[in-house]
C-alpha cells in the first residue's frame, strides 16, 4: 500500500494521531498512552503487518525527549515511522513495545542508557553500554567537563 | 643373519661383563640402572626437542607458510631457544590450590611415559626391558598418566580446567579400550606379547601385510583411537585453545607447562613407536620376498634407521590429522568410540582369531 | 558493572556459573558472555558490551556531514566501505543531487569486494574457533589480494574512507580493472578449496547442523537480517529491497535456506561470496565513464527533516537515521547496525547446546563487537 491508503487506514485506528507526510515514509505522531494498543493494532491487523520493527531511536529535541519507531511489513512491504514525545525531562515514561517486538528489548535499553528514558513493562531495564556513574550522555545538556571539550 | 654387524647384544653383553668383573653384583646393577636411566633422559630431551620443532615445520608446511627459520640454520636451535625462556619465566602460585597436588601432577605425566619407552625396542638388543608381558605392561603404565591429568584439573583451583581435565579423563579412559583391543588383535596374531618376539616373527613379512584385512582394521583403529589417547589431533579438546584457553594446562606456568608439553609429545611418540613395532615390523627393513638383490640393499640400512623412519612416518601422519580436521565435541567424541570404535574392534578380534585359527595368514 | 546479573543465579546444586571474559579467543572482539551452565549444558547466557563504547552517535552531533565518515569506518570495519556508502546516500538523497553512473558502479564493485574479503574473514577464524586451524591462513592468503586492490586504489587496507557527499576521493587506479580480475579468476578456482577443507568434512557437519537453530518467527521478532536471516527462510536483502547504486542494473540470487542451523549460516555465506563474484563480474567490464565526484558546496547543510538510508552490509541491514535541523551539524545520527541486533539472539539460540556449540554459534553469527557498541 501506498503512503496515501495507508494514511486512510490508520486514521480509522485512532483519532488521536497526527500524520505527516515526510520525505520517505508515513510518520505517525502519538500521544504517549495510545502507543501500546496502536502499535499492536498496526502489527495484528491483516492490511497493515507491521511485524518487522528495523530502528529504535531516542531523541533529545532540545526541549522535549522522544522515540521514534521505523516499522516495516515483510509481507505488504510497507512503511510506516512511529513518533512519541514528552516534555518530562526528569522521569520520562513510556510504554514498552518488548511483548509487540522482541527485537525492542536491547533497543529500548540501549535508550534508557544513553538518554535516560524508562520504558514500563520492560523485562529487563538496565544500562547497556555505561555504568551507574555515567549521566545520560546523549541528551543536549549532558556536561562533562573531563571528556568534552567545548569551544 | 645379514645385519649382523648391527647387532647390539654383543655391546651390551660386553658392558656387563666388564661391570661384573670390575664390581660387586649390585653395584653393577645399580650402574646399569644409572646408565640406563641417564640414556634414556637423553633420549627423551632430544626427541622431545625434534618433535616440538618437527611440529612447528610441518603445521607450518601445511598452512603454505615457513616455520621458524631465524634462530639457528633452519630454525633448529627454536626449541632450546624455548626452553630456555620456559625455564625463566616466573612460577605463579595459585591462591587456594592445593599445592602438593599441583606440583605432583607434571611428574605423574612424566613418569608415566618414562616408563613406557623403557620397553620398547630400537634394534636387535637395544632394548632396557624385555618383559613378557611387553604388549601389556606398556598399556598399563601409559594409562597411569591419565592421572596426571585429573589432578592437575582438579587442584588448579580453577572451573575451566576441571571442565578441561574431566574430558580429558573420560576422553583417555574410554579410548584406552579400542588401543587394548587393536592391540590383542596383533597379539592373537603374533602368539606373544614380548616385543622382541613381535619383532622376530615379522622377520618375513611385516604384519600389516602378513595379516591383511583384520590387520589393517586393527592399524587404522588404533591410529584413530591413539591421536585420541594422547589428547592430539581433532581430538584435543581437553586443550581445545579456542575455548576454554588451554583446558587442564592453564594455570601451570614455566618447566611445570614445559613437562606436560614435552609429555604430549613423547606420548606422541610412544604411541608411534608402538605403532611401528607392532604393526610395521619395528627395526625389520622392508623386505619383499623373491627379489633378493632389493633385500640385500635394504639390509645395509642399520635397523635403528628404520626404526626411526616408521615411527616419523606415524608421526607425521598423527601431525597431519591435527593441521587438517576441525575438533570434535566431547559427545561426539564418546559416542564415536562406544558406538562405533569398540564393536568393530571386538568384530576384528574375532575375525582375526578365527583367521589364525584356519591359517588364512600369510 | 556493578548491578547484580539478573537470571543467572546458581540455585540448583549442579549448576555454576563461568565467565567468557573481554579477553577470550573465539568471541572476536571485546565482548563479556556471562554463562550459566550444568554440567556442559549452555542454561542461560547474558552478554555484557560496552568495552569499546566511544560514542559515535554523540560524537557525530557536533562534526559536519563529511566528516561523520570517517567515524563510520571504524564501526563494523570490515565492512568499512558499505558503512560509508550508506552516510553518502543518506546526504545525497537529502540534497536531492543526481550521482553520475561512475560512480555508482564503482561503489558497487568496492561494497561487494568488501563483501567478499569480509566473509574470507569470517571463513577464516569460523574454521580456527573449531579447531580446523589451517582454514584461518588460507582465508587470509586469499584476503591479502583484495586488500592490495584497496591499497593501491584507496590508500588503506580495511580502513578505507573512499566515499565522500557527492562521490568518491579519488579515481580508481589505471590497474584497478585488471587486478579484479585476476582476483575473480584465482578466487573462482580457489573457493571449491574451502568447500573441500570444511563444508563436506564429516566432522564438521557433526559439530554445525542442526546446531543453534533460529526460527523463521524469531528472525522477524529479532530483526536478524544478513546472512544470519537468510539462512531461516528471512527474504531481508536490501539490495533487492530497495536497490541503491548501481544494484539495479544487476541480476543476481538472494539465496535463502530453510533450516536456520548453523550449518546453514555457513552456507549462505559462502553462497553470498558466489554471488558477490557474480555481480562484480557483470560490472567490471563495462565502467561508464564520467567524473568521480560531483561538485559540492564546501558546507554542507541538510534540510530540515528526517532521512533514512538502509544499505546491506556482509553481517545485515545497516541503517542510518539522520535527523536534521538545517544546520551543519545533525540533531541527531543514530546506526542502526546489525550486529547489535544479532547479538540479542545469542541467548535464545543457545539454550541447552554446549560449550563447544556456544563457540560454534557465536561464529557463524559473525559478530564485530565494535559495531554493536559503537
Amino acid at each position: 500500500m501506498d503512503n496515501k491508503q495507508l494514511e486512510e487506514l490508520i486514521t480509522t485506528f485512532d483519532q488521536d494521531i497526527e500524520t505527516t507526510e515526510g520525505k520517505q515514509y508515513l510518520e505517525v505522531t502519538l500521544p504517549a498512552d495510545k502507543l501500546h494498543s496502536f502499535a499492536a493494532q498496526l502489527k495484528e491487523n491483516d492490511k497493515t503487518r507491521f511485524d518487522y520493527l528495523f530502528c529504535l531511536t531516542g531523541v533529545d529535541y532540545g526541549q522535549d525527549l522522544g522515540v521514534v519507531y521505523h516499522l516495516r511489513s515483510t509481507v505488504h512491504s510497507h512503511y510506516i515511522v512511529l513518533k512519541v514525545r514528552t516534555s518530562d525531562r526528569e522521569n520520562p515514561k513510556f510504554d514498552s513495545v518488548t511483548d509487540i517486538w522482541k527485537t525492542a528489548e536491547f533497543h529500548e535499553r540501549e535508550v534508557f542508557d544513553l538518554l535516560g528514558i524508562s520504558f514500563n513493562n520492560h523485562p529487563d531495564l538496565r544500562r547497556l553500554f555505561l555504568d551507574s556513574s555515567w549521566g545520560y550522555p546523549l541528551r543536549k545538556d549532558y556536561v562533562d567537563d573531563i571528556n568534552i571539550v567545548t569551544k | 643373519m645379514p645385519f649382523d654387524i648391527y647387532d647390539f647384544t654383543s655391546l651390551t653383553k660386553w658392558i656387563d661383563t666388564s661391570l661384573h668383573s670390575a664390581m660387586s653384583p649390585f653395584w653393577t646393577t645399580v650402574t646399569e640402572m644409572v646408565i640406563i636411566g641417564v640414556l634414556i633422559l637423553l633420549f627423551y630431551a632430544i626427541v622431545g626437542l625434534f618433535l616440538v620443532y618437527a611440529e612447528r615445520k610441518v603445521c607450518a608446511f601445511m598452512q603454505n607458510r615457513l616455520g621458524p627459520n631465524r634462530v639457528g640454520p633452519f630454525g633448529i636451535f627454536q626449541t632450546i631457544a624455548d626452553l630456555i625462556k620456559l625455564l625463566f619465566v616466573e612460577l605463579v602460585p595459585i591462591k587456594n590450590a592445593d599445592k602438593f597436588l599441583f606440583n605432583l601432577a607434571p611428574f605423574i605425566v612424566i613418569i608415566a611415559s618414562f616408563m613406557a619407552i623403557a620397553a620398547i625396542p630400537f634394534a636387535l638388543g637395544l632394548q632396557a626391558i624385555d618383559l613378557n608381558i611387553g604388549v601389556l605392561y606398556i598399556i598399563a603404565v601409559s594409562s597411569m598418566g591419565v592421572v596426571g591429568i585429573l589432578i592437575a584439573g582438579w587442584s588448579s583451583n580453577n572451573k575451566y580446567s576441571l571442565i578441561g581435565a574431566m574430558r580429558s579423563g573420560a576422553q583417555i579412559v574410554s579410548y584406552e579400550l579400542s588401543v587394548g583391543l587393536a592391540l590383542i588383535t596383533v597379539v592373537i596374531l603374533a602368539g606373544s606379547l614380548q616385543l622382541s618376539t613381535i619383532v622376530e616373527s615379522q622377520r618375513d613379512g611385516w604384519f600389516l601385510f602378513k595379516g591383511h584385512i583384520p590387520a589393517f582394521i586393527a592399524f587404522i583403529l588404533y591410529m584413530i583411537a591413539s591421536t585420541a589417547e594422547t589428547n592430539r589431533g581433532p581430538f584435543d579438546l581437553a586443550e581445545a585453545e579456542s575455548e576454554l584457553t588451554a583446558g587442564y594446562h592453564t594455570e601451570y606456568s614455566g618447566i611445570k607447562f614445559a613437562f606436560f608439553f614435552l609429555a604430549e609429545y613423547i606420548n606422541m611418540f610412544i604411541v608411534a613407536s608402538i605403532a611401528a613395532t607392532v604393526f610395521l615390523g619395528g627395526w625389520m627393513p622392508f623386505h619383499v620376498g623373491g627379489w633378493e638383490g632389493f633385500n640385500h640393499v635394504m639390509d645395509f640400512i642399520p635397523p635403528f634407521f628404520w626404526y626411526l623412519g616408521k615411527t616419523a612416518f606415524v608421526i607425521f601422519m598423527m601431525m597431519w590429522f591435527k593441521w587438517t580436521f576441525p575438533r570434535l565435541r566431547i559427545d561426539q567424541l564418546l559416542t564415536l568410540e562406544w558406538k562405533y570404535l569398540l564393536p568393530i574392534n571386538l568384530v576384528n578380534v574375532l575375525f582375526m582369531s578365527f583367521i589364525v585359527l584356519m591359517g588364512w595368514h600369510f | 558493572m556493578e548491578e547484580k546479573v539478573k537470571n543467572i543465579t546458581a540455585d540448583d546444586q549442579q549448576e555454576y556459573v563461568i565467565n567468557m571474559g573481554p579477553q577470550h579467543p573465539s568471541t572476536h572482539g571485546v565482548l563479556r558472555l556471562v554463562v550459566s551452565l550444568k554440567g556442559e549444558i549452555v542454561q542461560n547466557l547474558i552478554p555484557h558490551i560496552g568495552y569499546i563504547h566511544r560514542g559515535i552517535e554523540k560524537m557525530c552531533e557536533s562534526i559536519t556531514y563529511p566528516q561523520i565518515i570517517h567515524l563510520t569506518d571504524r564501526m563494523d570495519y570490515l565492512s568499512a566501505h558499505i558503512n560509508n556508502e550508506a552516510v553518502c546516500l543518506n546526504v545525497e538523497k537529502a540534497l536531492e543531487i543526481d550521482i553520475p553512473d561512475r560512480i555508482k558502479v564503482i561503489r558497487t564493485i568496492m561494497a561487494e569486494l568488501t563483501r567478499i574479503q569480509s566473509h574470507q574473514l569470517w571463513w577464516c577464524s569460523f574454521g580456527m574457533d573449531l579447531g580446523g586451524l589451517t582454514c584461518f591462513f588460507y582465508g587470509l592468503r586469499d584476503r591479502e589480494k583484495i586488500l592490495d586492490i584497496f591499497e593501491e586504489t584507496c590508500g588503506g587496507r580495511m580502513i578505507v574512507s573512499y566515499n565522500c557527499p557527492g562521490g568518491l576521493m579519488y579515481d580508481i587506479h589505471p590497474n584497478f580493472q585488471k587486478r579484479v580480475k585476476e582476483f575473480i579468476n584465482y578466487f573462482r578456482k580457489t573457493l571449491p578449496e574451502y568447500d573441500q577443507l570444511l563444508t563436506g568434512n564429516v566432522i564438521f557437519k557433526e559439530r554445525t547442523k542442526g546446531v543453534g537453530r533460529l526460527s523463521l518467527e524469531d528472525a522477524i521478532a529479532y530483526g536478524a537480517t544478513g546472512p544470519t536471516g537468510r539462512a531461516s527462510g528471512f527474504s531481508c536483502d536490501v539490495r533487492k529491497q530497495e536497490p541503491y547504486s548501481a544494484y539495479d542494473r544487476v541480476s543476481f540470487n538472494e539465496v535463502l535456506f530453510n533450516d536456520g542451523d548453523t550449518y546453514h549460516r555457513y552456507l549462505a555465506r559462502i553462497a553470498e561470496m558466489r554471488e558477490s563474484m557474480d555481480i562484480i563480474e557483470q560490472l567490471i567490464d563495462n565502467i561508464p565513464e564520467g567524473p568521480y565526484a560531483v561538485k559540492m558546496k564546501p558546507v554542507i547543510k541538510l534540510p530540515e527533516g528526517e532521512y533514512y538510508q538502509r544499505v546491506e552490509t556482509a553481517r545485515g541491514e545497516l541503517g542510518v537515521y539522520i535527523i536534521s535541523d538545517g544546520n551543519k551539524n545533525p540533531l541527531r545520527v543514530k546506526f542502526r547496525s546489525p550486529n547489535f541486533v544479532n547479538l540479542s539472539i545469542l541467548n535464545e539460540i543457545s539454550k541447552g547446546w554446549k560449550i563447544a556449540d556456544l563457540v560454534a554459534i557465536g561464529g557463524s553469527l559473525d559478530l564485530v563487537i565494535p559495531d554493536i557498541d559503537r
